[in-house]
């Protein structure tokens, strides 16, 4: 029994703890390449040991990291930057590649069922378990990468992996947003590759490392040619930004993500929109914070934080207004990327860390909550055939454990004591405060109780008596649909309802490598007043209030309120289908580069 | 005006130039071909940044911009491998969608007459 950790030791906490990493990008890449080999059959197998393998793997790294309490450097083929690759490891990546591994093993778990041979035939089955090693690819490349083109490339591994799974059903909508969703991620990777371009141009190299380390360097005698360098150096940063957002699908460059999230199949779309969106986020993370020394300065914060406040508000009112689940989900989804944009106003200062940590924290949260989501309106889907919220009447009640993982999954979006969705908010509150900055505050509270009206709209639908075509369909489905097909949703559901319980001195891990960052303490300070009865109805109370609202509302029937309010939302709805038409879309495109341009300059 | 600038010129123009096509182009192919137009703005402007001679320094061109072109042009025809075959496919699916009634002459229509069962469940998803 001795003789085991004697022999992981090295690599656990030791001189070859930084070999880890390349294995974890390996993995994938070498799945990816046999299973073409071993089949339909045997890539699911293979997909799901090497996920396990992977697991293991990112646990090791992070612990391997804590270890050290400094970045894991590694060197492929002992060449270093700028002409070498190096993958480097801090608290932040760590956190995503254990994230990731995790959620694409479960949602794997999940999917085996579904993706097998015998239900979905060779060719989707082979291809979906292939795709799966793909995006996992991706984003280990894009964790782990600091050279502004390798990252380019990790990204693109993602999208060409992301893009197929939403055609996996085979539909001719399925492929139209296929083909739109890459056109766009295409438009977007060729600025970031122009950005990388000038970058390079500039200074010479691509690791993001020594380009601070040269605008540092350059920043010390302000004069012309500093002067000329910074300006050359944020241009390029625009570029990139831009590429990366409309990757993102912040709104309002959305257009591709909800027909593609709405109507892929649902453990494709809880991959694309707990982890794929993600990646560019996480890519916009470092650019704007480990690259540009001096973001509080710039007014782009405010532009991409005021960018987010109204994909919070549009994405959660069209949410409310949509007439199938999935596509509810999806709307759901651009109002919670809108959460991660607020970072950047934020993260300057001393509340920079604890902003930093809260958008972690919706990345881990929102992946939870969402792929359970997802994996759930793929169930009533299958038990139904279809998801339209209004011939759903009383789904809860002939499938009431399934409605209770929507109401976990629900509440932890809109931040109910301890849940993930509660630490985001309190946080980003913590540092507006810190910094001065109330505006921010009512956006992240509006946001929650308007997740908490589209929650209850759910509710509503789903205990009313139920309709005959229900009852028949469930008959049926009981048969079928085993309680098994509950267990991972729940589990996520379950993990995002409860985040906010994880021991604080486990969230240290985020700390590591980033100096000024503070998570243990910043979440151990929020959770100390979350389950005091006064901390848990200021959160629950208004939004407990807004969904019996919605219910009464619903409940009313035909009135002239009830008037009132279509004719509004259908000025909404039409203003938001404005905005995911391919031209406005396009041209907004332009206009946010310009301004981030603009605002970075200036 | 030296080479450099030209050639840096030249892929600026090749970016607006295909940024204008696959934002306001018609057709789907048309949108894709303006993408590869963009593209190689984007190369030409690598090419105009390794003509400069780079870290290694001296006359010479600058090779890591160059070896970087080359995956980029590996990745942006993987790209566009990816977007021709969903187009095929798109089209493919489309014209096994479409109730076989039609004559040949107007097989683009959109067809109203057919029974509401053949069009898709799904179709109507724009709130």
């Amino acid at each position: 029994m001795m003789a085991l950790p004697a022999a992981v030791g090295p690599w656990l906490a030791g001189p070859r703890s930084a070999e880890l990493l390349f294995p974890i990008l390996a993995l994938p890449v070498l799945g990816l390449l046999l299973a073409p080999l071993l089949g339909a059959r045997g890539a699911r197998l293979l997909a799901l040991s090497s996920l396990s393998v992977g697991l293991a793997l990112a646990l090791a790294c992070a612990v391997a990291l804590v270890a050290a309490d400094a970045p894991l450097v590694y060197a492929l083929g002992g060449w270093t930057a700028p002409l070498g690759v190096e993958l480097r490891l801090d608290g932040p990546a760590a956190l995503m590649l254990v994230l990731t591994a995790a959620l694409l093993l479960l949602i794997g778990l999940h999917a085996a069922g579904e993706f097998n041979v015998r239900v979905m035939g060779r060719r989707a089955t082979l291809a979906f378990w292939m795709l799966l090693l793909g995006v996992w690819a991706g984003l280990n490349g894009l964790y782990l990468g600091r050279d502004l083109f390798n990252l380019y490339v990790a990204i693109e591994v993602l999208t060409f992996s992301a893009v197929p799974m939403v055609c996996l059903k085979g539909h001719a909508e399925q492929f139209g947003a296929a083909f739109r969703y890459l056109l766009f991620a295409l438009l977007g990777s060729a600025l970031y590759l122009l950005g990388a371009g000038l970058m390079l141009g500039v200074h010479g190299t691509l690791d993001i490392a020594q380009i601070r380390a040269a605008l540092d360097a350059a920043a010390t005698p302000p004069g012309g040619t500093a002067n000329a360098v910074r300006e050359a150096t944020l241009v390029a940063v625009a570029l990139m930004s831009t590429g990366l957002l409309a990757k993102t699908a912040l709104m309002p460059l959305h257009l591709w993500l909800p027909p593609a999230h709405g109507g892929a199949p649902a453990p494709a779309s809880a991959v694309l929109s707990a982890l794929v969106v993600k990646g560019s986020f996480f890519l916009l993370f470092r650019l704007w914070l480990d690259l540009i020394p001096d973001l509080p300065a710039l007014n782009v914060g405010l532009l991409l934080g005021g960018l987010g406040v109204f994909a919070i508000l549009l994405g959660n009112l069209m949410a409310l207004m949509q007439a199938r689940l999935k596509l509810l989900v999806a709307y759901s989804t651009l109002a919670q990327l809108g959460y991660l944009f607020l970072l950047f106003p934020l993260a300057s200062g001393t509340s920079g860390g604890t902003a930093a940590t809260a958008a972690l924290m919706q990345v881990v949260s929102h992946a939870l909550a969402k792929a359970s989501l997802f994996l759930i309106a793929g169930r009533i889907l299958a038990a139904f055939g279809h998801d339209r919220l209004g011939e759903l009447d009383g789904f809860g009640r002939v499938m009431p454990l399934t409605l209770l993982v929507i109401l976990a999954a629900g509440l932890a979006l809109v931040g109910l004591p301890p849940s993930g969705g509660y630490l985001v908010k309190s946080l980003y509150g913590g540092a507006a405060a810190e910094l001065g900055a109330w505006w921010w505050r009512p956006a992240l509270e509006l946001g929650g109780l308007l997740s908490a009206a589209y929650l209850a709209r759910i509710l509503a639908v789903a205990v009313r008596p139920e309709s005959v075509s229900v009852t028949a369909s469930a008959r049926g489905h009981a048969v079928t649909a085993p309680l098994r097909g509950l267990v991972v949703p729940a589990l996520l559901a379950g993990c995002a309802l409860f985040l906010g319980l994880v021991p604080p001195a486990l969230f240290s891990l985020m700390d590591v490598a980033r100096p000024g960052m503070g998570s243990a303490a910043a979440v151990a300070a929020v959770m100390q007043s979350a389950l005091t009865p006064a901390g848990f109805w200021n959160s629950a109370g208004p939004a407990m209030a807004v969904a019996l609202l919605i219910v009464l509302f619903l409940g009313a029937g035909e009135s002239a309120w009830g008037r009132r309010v279509a004719v509004v939302g259908r000025g909404l709805a039409g203003l938001e289908a404005w905005l995911r038409q391919w031209r406005t879309a396009g041209a907004l495109l332009l206009c946010l580069l310009l301004i981030q341009g603009w605002a970075t300059v200036a | 005006m030296t080479e450099v600038q030209i050639y840096g010129v030249c892929g600026a123009g090749l970016v607006g130039i295909g940024l204008y096509g696959a934002i306001l182009g018609r057709s789907a192919l048309r949108r894709l071909l303006a993408f590869n137009l963009m593209g190689s703005g984007v190369f030409l402007v690598f090419g105009a940044i390794a003509r400069r001679g780079g870290i290694a320094g001296g006359t010479l061109s600058d090779p890591v911009p160059q070896a970087l072109v080359i995956t980029g042009l590996v990745v942006a025809f993987a790209a566009t491998a990816l977007a021709v075959a969903l187009l095929i496919r798109l089209a493919a699916v489309d014209r096994e969608e479409a109730p076989p009634s039609a004559e040949p002459g107007s097989a683009d229509a959109p067809s109203v007459a057919t029974t509401p069962s053949a069009g898709s469940p799904s179709a109507g998803t724009s709130p």
